[in-house]
């Protein structure tokens, strides 16, 4: 277990210094230098742009930014081209913002696909099973900006409540009920966009996990035994159906700073994506590399995660 | 030897399939009507995209997408033409806005069907592109995966990428000096390996051929990194990065989805090369090249296949969305994506702008994923041998 755990973590932190060293030749081989993304603007005199690059170190070989950059990552001290800040702070404000999409997302995700996709297992093939199929497939299928857009023409039409963003604007002094109910408005469509290609997904996936669990031996034996059939659907076939999903808590993880482009770009949603998106538009070179490397790191993390909550939850794996 | 001969059609014709492999793969596929309504779509919108690249194309085409009429600005779908103000030229071909016009009065069916190319060669493009790396990689992964890359050989390739990529960053000199080593290296190592009798050699050429790592696991780990990245992000950061371009799209695009088509064709290279059948090509002293190619791959190619269906939906589902987001293709030309992008200033008043390019690409998307599916179903030789 020791051993496992010991040559899983060495063998992530090799990946994750190739994927170090990946993403930042992507960057740095592209086209085009950041010291001239605007070459219009008056105040990019020759002087100036010689300065910037010297400060970032622009004027160096390739491999001595790179361990500029990942030192300056490690100690904290990597700020953004744009205006100076700390990415690491940038990163966390924006973090902050997501957050809340995130966690309503992935509950709208796992509490709506379970039932749907067991239901669809319990009763296969009859009208139920065969329209949930149908609809996911269109779920996964929509393209999330045209979702997005009927979404936004229904509830603005029908409801009356603005959307975008995350509060109303100037919604000023009003009582905490009203803000309360304004925030959760701004929160929903965000959530259920980010949430429906996952929910289409996953039920597909409880549905094929329960059907196979569904047609083993024991499951018959526990209906030929004269079960009710709640009992045998809920307590014996769920029970060894849920095993691999144990293991996809792990897999969300990456979720956390994903984020979606394009669904807070149409909510003017101030979050990850939309941060990551506004750093590629300026070719802010450390918000993106840290970005990608942060997220790196979760997906690292996260297999790592699922791989120890299988050995876990699961007593036929022994090491 | 007649009798011989009848016993033995005697003996064949009970045995002899009754259906060829298409007409049962057929047969099996038409029970699956989402899968059916799929292909429908699917030729349907094939047909479209090639008409749509021979209709409006040219200096004079049929349709004209960049016709700019802006005293028919935001018509409705289905509206007639405003005759009087119009010019005998740009009265549009059908006689009427089948699907409306956009804020430059431009005719949105023309522009749908200039779009129409633009996602089926992306779609297929990247696929095929990452399909042909999927292959190649799970192939040799699977295939020559447990042999061993010496040390030797790991010292020449590194030194050879180190050229590349100084050449890359413009450091001619200091590639050339890799390159120089590299090949200096290559000539080591055959001589080295050329002079086996040579006992003060011995302790180098044991240096020289020491295994390190099997092939497999440097496919496979190079893989993990790829899937390290979050693919929408660095799609979306290596296009705008590159000059804006259709071609840019479908490389990158096919440049960061083969991961999964290699762990196919990986997995069902590593359980095909045990069987029985590899072994009798093998006993036949065929090539390696023909083992892969004529008899492993046609059974490894059912998921790829599969994935690759379901990996043309995602491919046009993401160029929909960087042309959503403002890169791509560059303006004049239409694209389903952008055409939804520019009418989202419009959505309540043109709401057409935004539900003709949004259905038409979820219908696509949608027939790519149910075909997908109903292949899934059919070529599972489990459901085979049921039915």
């Amino acid at each position: 277990m020791l051993s496992f755990i010991g040559r899983s973590i060495i063998q992530k932190i090799v990946t994750l210094f190739f994927v170090s060293i990946v993403s930042f030749l992507i960057i740095h081989l592209a086209p085009g230098e950041p010291s001239q993304v605007d070459p219009l603007n008056p105040k990019f005199t020759p002087e100036m742009v010689e300065r910037f690059r010297e400060a970032f170190h622009l004027d160096q070989p390739l491999y001595v930014q790179y361990l500029y950059f990942y030192r300056d990552l490690f100690t904290g001290k990597t700020i953004s081209w744009k205006d100076n800040q700390s990415v690491l702070k940038k990163i966390w404000e924006r973090f902050l913002n997501s957050l809340p999409l995130f966690i309503v997302g992935t509950i709208l995700t796992w509490t709506i696909s379970f039932p749907v996709g067991i239901r669809s297992a319990i009763f296969r093939g009859d009208f139920y099973d065969r329209s949930a199929t149908f609809f996911s497939y269109l779920l996964i299928s929509i393209p999330g900006f045209f979702f997005a857009y009927i979404l936004i023409i229904f509830v603005v039409t029908h409801f009356h409540v603005p959307v975008i963003g995350m509060e109303t604007f100037g919604i000023g002094d009003t009582s905490w009920s009203h803000i309360a109910m304004d925030r959760i408005w701004h929160l929903l469509l965000p959530s259920i966009l980010g949430a429906t290609a996952g929910i289409a997904v996953l039920s597909r996936y409880v549905r094929s996990q329960m059907l196979e669990v569904e047609g083993q031996d024991y499951v018959r034996t526990a209906k030929a035994k004269g079960l009710s059939p709640d009992q045998v659907h809920y307590k014996h076939a769920l029970r060894n159906a849920l095993l691999p999903f144990v293991t996809m808590f792990g897999l969300i993880l990456p979720g956390l700073i994903g984020g979606s482009v394009i669904i807070e770009s149409i909510f003017s949603w101030p979050g990850m994506g939309r941060m990551a998106y506004e750093a590629i538009l300026a070719r802010d070179y450390p918000v993106i590399l840290t970005v990608n490397f942060v997220s790196a790191v979760l997906v690292l993390a996260g297999t790592f995660i699922s791989d120890l909550l299988y050995l876990v939850v699961d007593p036929r794996i022994r090491l | 030897m007649m009798d011989i001969n009848d016993s033995e059609t005697q003996l064949d014709e009970p045995l002899a399939p009754k259906r060829t492999r298409l007409e049962e793969f057929w047969r099996l596929f038409k029970q699956n009507r989402l899968a059916i309504l799929g292909l429908v779509f699917f030729i349907i919108f094939f047909c479209a995209a090639l008409i749509g690249l021979t209709l409006t194309a040219g200096a004079n085409p049929v349709f004209d997408p960049a016709l700019v009429r802006l005293q028919e600005k935001l018509r409705p779908p289905l509206a007639k033409p405003n005759l009087d103000s119009l010019l005998p030229s740009e009265i549009p071909t059908l006689g009427l806005y089948l699907f409306g016009t956009d804020d430059l009065g431009r005719d949105v069916f023309a522009r749908m069907l200039q779009g129409a190319w633009v996602s089926l060669t992306v779609g297929f493009v990247a696929v095929g592109i990452a399909v042909i790396i999927g292959i190649f990689m799970g192939g040799i992964a699977g295939y020559y995966g447990q042999r061993h890359i010496r040390v030797d050989q790991l010292i020449i390739a590194a030194l050879f990428i180190l050229g590349a990529v100084s050449l890359i960053a413009g450091l001619v000199f200091v590639s050339s000096a890799f390159f120089i080593c590299a090949a200096a290296g290559i000539w080591v190592s055959l001589y080295v390996g050329n002079s086996v009798k040579e006992t003060s050699a011995a302790l180098w050429k044991r240096f020289w051929h020491k295994n390190t790592l099997s092939i497999d696991t440097v496919i496979m780990r190079f893989v993990d990194i790829m899937l390290c990245f979050p693919s929408f992000f660095l799609i979306l950061t290596v296009v705008a990065l590159l000059p804006a371009s259709i071609y840019n799209i479908m490389i990158v695009i096919g440049l960061t989805s083969w991961m999964g088509t290699t762990r196919f064709v990986r997995a069902e290279f590593l359980s095909l090369r045990e069987q029985d059948f590899v072994a009798a090509a093998r006993a036949l002293g065929l090539n390696n090249f023909r083992i892969i190619f004529r008899h492993m791959m046609p059974n490894a190619v059912a998921p790829v296949l599969v994935s690759a269906t379901i990996g043309i939906a995602s491919a046009i589902l993401t160029e929909a969305g960087l042309s959503f987001l403002g890169f791509g293709v560059p303006p004049p030309h239409a694209t389903w994506g952008n055409i939804l992008s520019d009418g989202k200033r419009f959505i309540f008043d043109a709401p057409w702008l935004t539900f003709v390019p949004g259905i038409a690409i979820l219908i696509v998307v949608l027939s790519f994923n149910l075909f997908g599916e109903g292949l899934r179903d059919v070529l599972n030789p489990k459901l085979r041998e049921r039915q």
